[in-house]
């Protein structure tokens, strides 16, 4: 028995580590991913001199803010300024604690599940890490005694509150179709159907909303008003240098990473892939659990280039404009989808009595 | 008066029904940037690949060598005084009669600077030499961080003496003449 639990306990430390490291990798690629995006969609070559095709330009990119002058202005609150950054790397990471990464597969005989912690109200966990995320800007931004910072760090935190109230009611309309709050359960309720039973069927625009939402919360444009460079200089980490600042740029791409995979996990059936259980029943099950991982991630880097396309693509919206969509048009949207859910529910249950 | 074809009419109607929502206008973007993905990219790599210059190009000065391969400058110091932006020095000396195979006239430039940042690459000074001693070639000042190494001396400018085998020139007799010379 204590073997089981010290082996039990050895894949989940290797996990935490397999998912901490390939989220920051992946976080890293995607810094490049998103510069040769741009460069194709505007026509150019992008970064291509650093190693074959510029794909170390990540590791250059990161020396250089190592290197850089580290500056704390003098009038800041130090403690504050350093936790900034800091926090919102943090709850950037512990988000994907809580995401299935694939079906559990067998090592001697050991059922490995490839989730972190498969807690019951993992997206109550997820939307409260979310909005703690805020916390790191806004710290950030009012511990540099810095109008602008904190001119970006007010928009920020009331940008994040208008959409979560959309996403969590978006959420809302979700689970009353899965029933459900674990991630682990709402993943494997859609491999039904041969593995195509998505959620996006339901819930087509339950996902619109939540994908808009998850642009807002991620401060990618065109809603990255907190750090508009034309009003706010650099917004919440204008007096930001050196690897903090690296900190809040890749905390962003860990963000975007982290609600890809929520979006696929939700709406896009996770790991599940068309015929997923007749694959199964020819092929050998931890083989078929790689292949869903893959296809997961497959899922993961789509919605990173959507995320990357919309960016290059969209102005950035006013500040009215984007209050006026939040309260106006998207939560008016969720409460109405929420409504159609309970009715299209009602009326299922109803015609099957 | 329309000068093209291609000027479109500004359109300021106010947004209506779909519109409002932004929703056709943001597809219709997305449409645009995802065609441009799989345009052919017009950049030129710079260093591996070079755009060839146009025939009439102005770049960095040579000083020519006459078909025996002696200088032709005679530091008559024309130039420096067409020149616009003073960008040319020079420092005569006179010729000693065991250097003729080195300098075509008995006074020839000892010292013959540019300066490259001074320089507006205009070309007056290659229409001002009396000898054909300056021309402008079709290669480009190259950047450097140290301010001093833009003042091209005599070392940079004056044309090099190549190995005939090398050297695809209307001179190419005077060179290799040159060349022996300076092998023996
Ligand atoms: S090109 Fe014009 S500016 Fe340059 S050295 Fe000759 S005359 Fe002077
Ligand atoms: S380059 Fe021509 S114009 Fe200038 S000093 Fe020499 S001979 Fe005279």
């Amino acid at each position: 028995m204590a073997a089981f639990f010290v082996s039990a306990l050895f894949f989940k430390i290797v996990l935490v580590v397999l998912v901490f490291t390939i989220t920051l990798v992946i976080a890293m690629y995607s810094t490049y991913g998103e510069r040769k995006i741009a460069a194709v969609m505007q026509d150019r070559v992008g970064p291509d001199r650093a190693g074959p095709w510029g794909i170390l330009q990540p590791l250059a990119d990161g020396g250089k803010f190592f290197m850089k002058e580290e500056i704390i202005p003098a009038t800041s609150n130090k403690f504050l300024f350093i936790l900034g950054p800091s926090l919102a790397m943090l709850t950037a990471l512990m988000t994907s604690a809580v995401i299935p990464w694939g079906p559990n597969i067998t090592i001697n005989g050991t059922l490995v599940p490839l989730q972190v912690a498969d807690i019951n109200v993992g997206i109550l966990y997820v939307l409260g890490i979310v909005s703690l995320g805020v916390y790191g800007v806004m710290i950030g931004g009012w511990a540099s005694n810095n109008k602008f910072s904190l001119l970006g760090a007010i928009r920020a935190s009331s940008q994040m509150i208008s959409y979560e109230l959309a996403m969590g009611l978006a959420i809302i309309a979700l689970l009353m179709v899965t029933g459900s709050l674990s991630l682990n359960h709402i993943v494997t309720q859609q491999s039904a159907w041969h593995g195509m039973r998505w959620n996006i069927i339901f819930q087509p625009l339950g996902f619109f909303l939540f994908i808009i939402c998850a642009f807002a919360e991620t401060n990618r444009a065109p809603f990255d008003l907190p750090e508009c460079e034309t009003e706010l200089i650099g917004g919440y980490h204008t007096e930001y240098s050196s690897m903090k600042l690296g900190m809040y740029l890749f905390s962003e791409y860990i963000n975007m990473f982290v609600s890809s995979a929520i979006m696929a996990t939700l709406y896009f059936g996770g790991y599940n892939f068309p015929y997923i259980d007749k694959l199964a029943e020819v092929m050998n099950a931890n083989l078929v659990s790689l292949i869903a991982v893959g296809v997961f991630f497959a899922k993961i880097f789509i919605f990173i280039f959507i995320f990357m396309w919309v960016r290059w693509t969209l102005p950035r919206f006013r500040y009215d404009q984007l209050m006026r969509l939040g309260w106006q048009v998207l939560i008016p949207l969720s409460i109405l989808n929420i409504v159609l859910t309970g009715g299209g529910i009602l009326f299922i249950q109803n015609l099957f009595k | 008066m329309q000068l093209t074809n291609r000027s479109k009419k500004v359109d300021t109607h106010a947004l209506q029904g779909m519109e409002k929502t932004y929703l056709p206008g943001i597809l219709k973007g997305m449409a645009i940037t995802f065609k441009h993905m799989f345009k052919k990219v017009p950049t030129i790599r710079y260093p591996e690949v070079k755009k060839p210059f146009s025939s009439v190009w102005r770049g960095v000065h040579i000083l020519k060598r006459d078909e025996n391969g002696a200088e032709r400058c005679t530091a008559c110091g024309l130039c420096a005084l067409a020149c616009p932006a003073e960008a040319i020095t020079m420092e005569a000396a006179e010729r000693k009669p065991n250097e003729v195979g080195l300098y075509r006239e008995e006074k020839y430039a000892a010292k013959y600077e540019i300066n490259m940042l001074r320089c507006i690459f205009c070309g007056l000074c290659e229409e001002a030499c009396p000898k054909e001693a300056i021309f402008l070639s079709n290669s480009i000042a190259s950047a450097n961080y140290d301010r001093g190494t833009f003042i091209y001396g005599k070392d940079k400018l004056v044309e090099p003496v190549t190995p005939p085998s090398e050297h695809v020139n209307v001179f190419e007799e005077g060179y290799r003449k040159q060349w022996m010379k300076l092998k023996k």
